[in-house]
């Protein structure tokens, strides 16, 4: 029932966009849209203002950062429809030159949301009110969601008792920041181990 | 008063031979250390005379970087963090990861671990509301509700203590269920509680809702439309009180709220009194709520039966070498969880907390991004703070329910 409503949903958000949005699916019982970045503005008042959908408030607006993409962010809207009690995300794609058309004039709530995927992944937001840094120190520089981003950081901090001041210092680690590899046999191997392959006849 | 006003006015020039004065607008720094901002909340206000005019939040204090070192951490390290998060309201914070895990890995905990979940879920319910209730009157002047909530707040830790070990930092709800069942005698003893903390809420209600000097403080103070709510994206009480009758546990019912029988009140001005007394009725139905999860709770395992996902028993492992091994492998590398995305949110005390999961397929989540609440509660303090005076700040900020832990993550 729901998925079916779900699907029909999907339907006539392709049908009413088909020029703005590249696709529609359903996945873990949830309706994805991916848009094309330039017309987000109109797929957003359309999901907010249409009769079927009536996306009244902004949930979540986040980065996703992949680095090994063309394009390498993602930035994911989440609707919630209290009239419908549905929910729907869309997706667009952005690198670190293009930017992407802020949704704050459709909903306030975006405001802070935008400034925190500028200030965590560089993401920019052209026509923002307001696009300062909103949850790293001032005057802190890079952008530490993004994946080449070390987890340590480069820069840390402690107060000075001989200049009366906080001083910025580069990152000194007693011990260095280790990352097993976790991949194992126990999932199932698929590369084969140097002196296997005679078991399989395959003399070299 | 005006015949004083009236002398004076005749002694000035007026009309155009009165001297022009400019009053420049005043900009004053609230926090990040004021025992009334909450936590690190540090506010510029641009104030006109004792006038708000522009409310500027300035947060990151408690920037912890959360969700980067979530990244870095194999599924189950990472329930830790979420306690972390509101730490006024640890296990909805989990509940919400859990249920996003459970859905990419395709299970669903077993019926017992879901009702001592929504058990759970509603007394850590309670515990928020009963801090912020009475913080909210501290802030507003009255200090009384505030030493007898805590009083009923040791008592509830005092449950999370017994069936996780800890007073705030629970790490119980996990993926796959809960860690472990509840010890003999912790029903009854919630039952009991049931039974006399009715007339705690009477008693706090006495000293606050027909207190004239709470009712001057609160009522039309940071009044928020049903529109502006849903603008703002507010969800829980505070768009309950502007008269939205939303909520998650009777809209999306997750786990085993389907089968509870609750009301929602909502409030009809959308002013700190509503969010007030909105939360108030709140902590009476989540009373309900525990009475009927107690009582139709069934027997059976409390985590699903799956040694990929969930550790196996102790008794177990001093027998057999396999479950010695899935030990050692679910507390090392973890489980590995297949590709996907996913939303889950709940209904937490605040109002909606969601965590937006992207899984590669290895034994850490790829993205994590937690919404909380109260990050937009306080985008909207601009708007609803403006024409208020200073003094009224406090007790917007008081009745937004605001926890700097979720806020920064």
């Amino acid at each position: 029932m729901a998925a079916e409503a779900l699907k029909e949903l999907g339907d006539h958000i392709k049908g009413a966009l088909s020029a703005d949005v590249f696709a529609t699916s359903i996945t873990h019982g949830q309706l994805v849209v991916t848009a094309k970045r330039e017309s987000i503005l109109r797929v957003m008042a359309f999901l907010r203002d249409d009769s079927k959908c009536r996306f009244a408030v902004l949930v979540d607006l986040c980065g996703v950062d992949y680095p090994d993409r063309a394009e390498r962010f993602e930035v994911v809207y989440h609707l919630l429809s209290l009239a419908l009690n549905q929910r729907i995300r869309v997706k667009v794609t952005a690198d670190e030159e293009t930017p992407v058309p802020s949704v704050t004039g459709l909903w306030s709530a975006a405001g802070w949301f935008e400034r925190e995927a500028w200030d965590l992944f560089g993401i920019y937001f052209s026509d923002h009110p307001d696009l300062r840094r909103l949850l790293t120190d001032y005057g802190f520089e890079g952008h530490p969601l993004r994946k080449d981003f070390p987890l340590t950081g480069y820069v840390e901090l402690r107060y000075d008792e001989e200049q009366k001041r906080v001083v910025y210092e580069k990152v000194k680690l007693k011990q260095e920041f280790r990352s097993f590899d976790f991949l194992s046999p126990w999932e199932g191997m698929n590369e084969i181990l140097p002196g296997d392959e005679k078991a399989r006849g395959q003399t070299p | 008063m005006s015949e004083a006003r009236d002398t004076l006015m005749k002694d000035q020039p007026v009309g155009a031979d009165a001297p022009q004065v400019q009053i420049k607008n005043f900009t004053m720094n609230f926090g990040p250390q004021h025992p009334a901002a909450h936590g690190v909340l540090r506010l510029v206000l641009e104030m006109d005379g004792e006038v708000i005019e522009r409310a500027d939040a300035h947060i990151g204090l408690l920037h912890r970087g959360t969700e980067k070192l979530i990244e870095y951490k194999t599924y189950l390290q990472a329930v830790p963090y979420f306690d972390r998060l509101d730490y006024v309201s640890p296990m909805c914070m989990e509940h919400a990861y859990a249920l996003a895990v459970e859905k990419l890995l395709g299970i669903t905990a077993p019926p017992r671990a879901q009702y001592i979940r929504v058990l759970y879920a509603e007394i850590t319910r309670i515990l928020n509301h009963l801090l912020n209730i009475t913080a909210f009157a501290l802030d507003v002047g009255a200090i009384t509700p505030f030493l007898w909530g805590f009083e009923e707040r040791e008592r509830l830790m005092e449950f999370y203590e017994r069936v996780c070990g800890a007073r705030l930092h629970a790490a119980y709800f996990r993926p796959g269920g809960v860690h472990q069942d509840l010890p003999t005698g912790l029903a009854e003893d919630i039952l009991g509680f049931c039974d006399t903390f009715p007339k705690v809420i009477d008693d706090i209600e006495e000293l606050l809702t027909e207190n004239r000097i709470f009712r001057q403080r609160t009522v039309d103070i940071g009044i928020v439309s049903a529109q502006q709510a849903q603008d703002w994206g507010f969800a829980g009480p505070m768009l309950r009180a502007s008269g939205v009758p939303w909520d998650l546990r009777r809209a999306q019912p997750y786990d085993a709220y389907a089968a509870m029988d609750f009301d929602v009140p909502i409030g009809k001005n959308g002013d700190c009194f509503d969010r007030y007394l909105v939360r108030i009725e709140e902590m009476r139905q989540s009373l309900r709520i525990i009475r009927q999860a107690l009582a139709q709770m069934p027997p059976g395992p409390v985590k699903v039966n799956d040694r990929k996902v969930a550790p196996p028993p102790r008794g177990e492992m001093k027998q057999s070498m396999e479950a010695l091994i899935h030990h050692f492998k679910l507390y090392t590398e973890g489980y590995h969880v297949p590709a996907g995305e996913t939303y889950c949110a709940v209904e937490a005390p605040k109002g909606e907390f969601g965590v937006y999961l992207v899984a590669d397929g290895s034994n850490r989540p790829y993205r994590c991004k937690i919404r909380s609440p109260d990050y937009c509660f306080l985008q909207g303090i601009d708007f609803m703070s403006k024409g208020h005076m200073l003094a009224d700040v406090v007790a917007i900020i008081g009745s937004m329910d605001i926890v700097f832990g979720s806020i920064d993550r």
